[in-house]
């Protein structure tokens, strides 16, 4: 146990005192907040460039009731005729032309309205539009009927419906995308963990290898000893990163956010607009917080471990079945593909359905299990169900780990001999 | 004598690869063993038993008469033939490190290491790391880490391999210091004339099978083929080497000297001795040059080589 101790001791602070591992932890968040900075400074850009936009409207049903917007300004050119406010539109390289024709019918009307531009408009811009024309002519057709728009205007009715389950807590449709969103989340970012620090595991092993220090070391305590030492000092060092990123990164967040004054209202009130009202904004809050957050994050927690073990030994026994880095690539493959395969799972079929059959298949393979119930978890899965996929899991990673110890114990001391699959089957039953 | 190290029947697999076969050796205690053999032989596979890196298929170790056990790695010192330090680490906190591998606290392992520092006369090291060394340097630094924990037992596979003829002959006299200070010392070589300067023992292994073993001095006496190297100032030098032949059996022999000696290689039978050969020379002429041919272990090696081959 000493020894185990003095291993992961040496393994963390070789890992965290390495300058890559340094700049990495302290730039990644400040990369990652400016990021968001340039793609909201962006697009916010994009939003600011006002357009022109020419009308032509003889009989004026739609010009008057059209209200001048913040990036848009409505120019009546209805005294030209057509074909010339089209030229002019082309020439002063305005944004494009609206055009309402003159129609008796209302029906006529609806369909025969046109918009000329040099180039295609956006999607938004146009359903904008449609929106404003078609709220414009429906009025129309219900004064033309006799019916007194205020009656309307006071008789509409909100409805929002809301989902209960049977234990009485309330949701909104928005819960779903929320609950997608952080299994998602959870599920991405245990694969990056697993990716990344499974393979800072196995240059480790190359490196000892190609150093010919493992020698002595295994003179001194197990190759198993050193394979767990390895792996576990490299996790920790791994959630030492996650936790500064945190930490760094929501204080960047707040202080640039502080300086810069981005309002966190502007995100609310571009919510708003794109039709969701303060009571749902309220429930998506609501449905953030009724997340089983403690589970998720225990569970994130403990299929962490499961996964980051399962795969990490791999990597471990892949490390010790090589000479160099470039020899790894003929198995990088097959451990990468159960990984791509969760998330693609997870995204598609959990999305589709949460407790369908390939969902909960997926749940339950060991390789994928750790991805795919995390993004379940989310959406409530039964107690038992979790625990077989947990057994599961934790029966393999104790074979693998078993089987990699196997590998790793012949490999390290295996120079100059490509290994195969053969070769490395022969291993386990030295 | 008591041994400090013994082996009984060792055998080692790999797949159908049989690395030792049957091994047995008994390493005396305070003594330097040679392990002998061509590469390939076997030597690093059972070197690596002594050290439970791999564990044997059959056989048993003992050390210091109990079976071996895993606690017992801090009483072995290992120089692995292949072997390096971390690169990027600095000395001091890697020996530290290694050094309580192996059982030894972090306060006595940094008086040793500091002791070691003054006998190998090597400046303050402590915070460079080992990139920034010199090969020599390093070599070094790689020996106070086989012994800095004072092993009962010593392996060093191919120790002089990669050192420099300096730092070899300094390694070399700290080997002999170490074996006063007490310490058994078991070397694996296949560089003979290592053997002929430090090894009190040895065994040959040769295809996985030990073929000869036992005291050097022993083994030279037993391979002694009673032949002597003669150079002579013969009287009458047509009639001489007739009167030779009749008695011995006689071959031209090569060395340098300052004489201008007929040079012989004269085998004497078995019931005669040393003393009969040099009255039989005298009367025949001036002896300048008379010495009993010893065979080196290198021709010990080659001959029990072929015999088995």
């Amino acid at each position: 146990m000493r020894n185990l101790q003095l291993i992961i001791k040496r393994e963390y602070l070789s890992r965290i005192r390495n300058k890559t591992f340094v700049v990495m932890t302290f730039l990644s968040p400040v990369i990652m907040v400016a990021m968001v900075m340039l793609i909201a400074y962006l697009t916010s850009l994009n939003n600011d460039e006002e357009k022109i936009v020419g009308v032509h409207d003889v009989s004026n049903i739609v010009y008057d009731q059209l209200q001048e917007q913040e990036n848009t300004v409505y120019l009546n050119l209805s005294y030209l005729d057509l074909r010339t406010a089209i030229d002019s539109v082309d020439k002063k390289e305005y944004y494009g032309l609206l055009y309402i024709p003159s129609g008796e019918t209302d029906a006529e009307l609806s369909s025969h309205v046109e918009f000329f531009a040099k180039e295609a408009p956006s999607n938004f811009f146009l359903s904008d539009l449609e929106q404003k024309i078609s709220g414009v002519l429906s009025n129309r057709k219900l004064e033309n009927t006799g019916v007194n728009l205020a009656t309307i205007e006071n008789s509409k009715a909100q409805v929002n419906i809301k989902i209960e389950n049977f234990s009485g807590q309330t949701t909104s449709k928005m819960a779903s995308y929320v609950k997608m969103f952080f299994g998602g989340a959870a599920g991405y970012l245990l694969m990056m963990f697993i990716i990344i620090y499974g393979n800072m595991v196995m240059r480790s092993v190359i490196e000892e290898k190609t150093n010919r220090i493992v020698e002595i070391i295994i003179s001194s305590v197990k190759p198993i000893q050193l394979m767990l030492g390895k792996i576990v000092g490299t996790s920790l060092a791994g959630i030492t990163q996650f936790f500064i990123w945190i930490i760094f990164g929501s204080i960047l967040l707040f202080s640039v956010t502080a300086i810069f004054g981005i309002e966190s209202t502007s995100i609310q009130g571009q919510a708003a607009a794109t039709a969701i009202n303060q009571d749902e904004m309220q429930l998506f809050i609501n449905d953030v917080l009724q997340l089983p957050l403690g589970t998720i994050t225990v569970a994130f927690l403990i299929y962490f471990i499961g996964g980051y073990f399962l795969y990490s030994s791999i990597y471990a026994a892949i490390g010790a079945a090589v000479d160099s880095e470039t020899d790894t690539q003929q198995f990088m493959f097959p451990v990468i593909l159960p990984l791509m395969l969760g998330i693609y799972v997870g995204f598609f079929s959990v999305i589709e359905n949460p407790h369908g059959i390939v969902a909960t298949i997926f749940s339950y393979i060991p390789l994928t299990s750790p991805i795919v119930m995390l993004m379940r978890i989310p959406f409530g899965v039964a107690w038992w169900e979790v625990l077989i996929s947990l057994s599961i899991l934790f029966a393999t990673v104790f074979l693998v780990i078993w089987m990699a110890a196997k590998i790793y114990r012949v490999g390290i001391l295996m120079y100059g001999k490509k290994a195969s699959y053969k070769e490395l089957f022969k291993w386990l039953k030295y | 004598m008591k041994n400090l190290l013994v082996a009984q029947n060792v055998s080692k697999s790999y797949g159908d690869y049989k690395a030792i076969n049957d091994l047995s050796i008994e390493v005396p205690a305070q003594s330097i063993f040679g392990l002998l053999g061509p590469n390939g032989a076997g030597k690093t596979t059972f070197i690596r038993i002594i050290n439970q890196i791999t564990m044997p298929d059959t056989g048993k170790i003992l050390l210091d008469g109990e079976p071996l056990q895993p606690s017992d790695v801090q009483h072995i010192g290992y120089l692995p033939e292949e072997r390096g330090l971390y690169k990027s680490m600095k000395v001091g906190e890697q020996v530290l490190y290694l050094a309580q591998l192996k059982g030894l606290s972090k306060k006595e392992a940094t008086k040793r290491l500091n002791y070691w520092f003054e006998r190998l006369e090597i400046g303050d090291w402590w915070n460079k790391k080992i990139q920034e060394l010199s090969k020599g340097m390093a070599q070094k630094i790689q020996f106070i880490v086989t012994v800095i924990h004072q092993p009962k037992l010593l392996i060093f596979d191919e120790p002089f391999s990669g050192f420099d003829p300096v730092n070899a002959n300094l390694i070399k006299d700290q080997i002999l210091q170490l074996k006063e200070d007490g310490a058994t010392i078991l070397f694996s070589t296949h560089r003979m004339e290592s053997v002929e300067e430090l090894c009190d023992y040895m065994a040959l292994i040769h295809k996985s099978n030990k073929i000869l073993d036992g005291k050097v001095s022993d083994i030279k006496k037993d391979f002694r083929s009673n032949t002597y190297e003669v150079g002579i100032s013969p009287r009458k030098q047509q009639e001489f080497i007739g009167d030779l032949k009749q008695h011995f059996e006689v071959t031209p022999a090569h060395y340098h000297s300052i004489h201008d000696d007929t040079k012989l290689h004269i085998k004497i039978p078995d019931h005669s001795n040393a003393n009969d050969l040099l009255h039989h020379l005298i009367s025949l002429g001036e002896v300048n040059h008379f010495v009993e041919v010893i065979p080196s272990v290198n021709d010990i090696f080659i001959k029990t080589v072929g015999q088995h081959a």
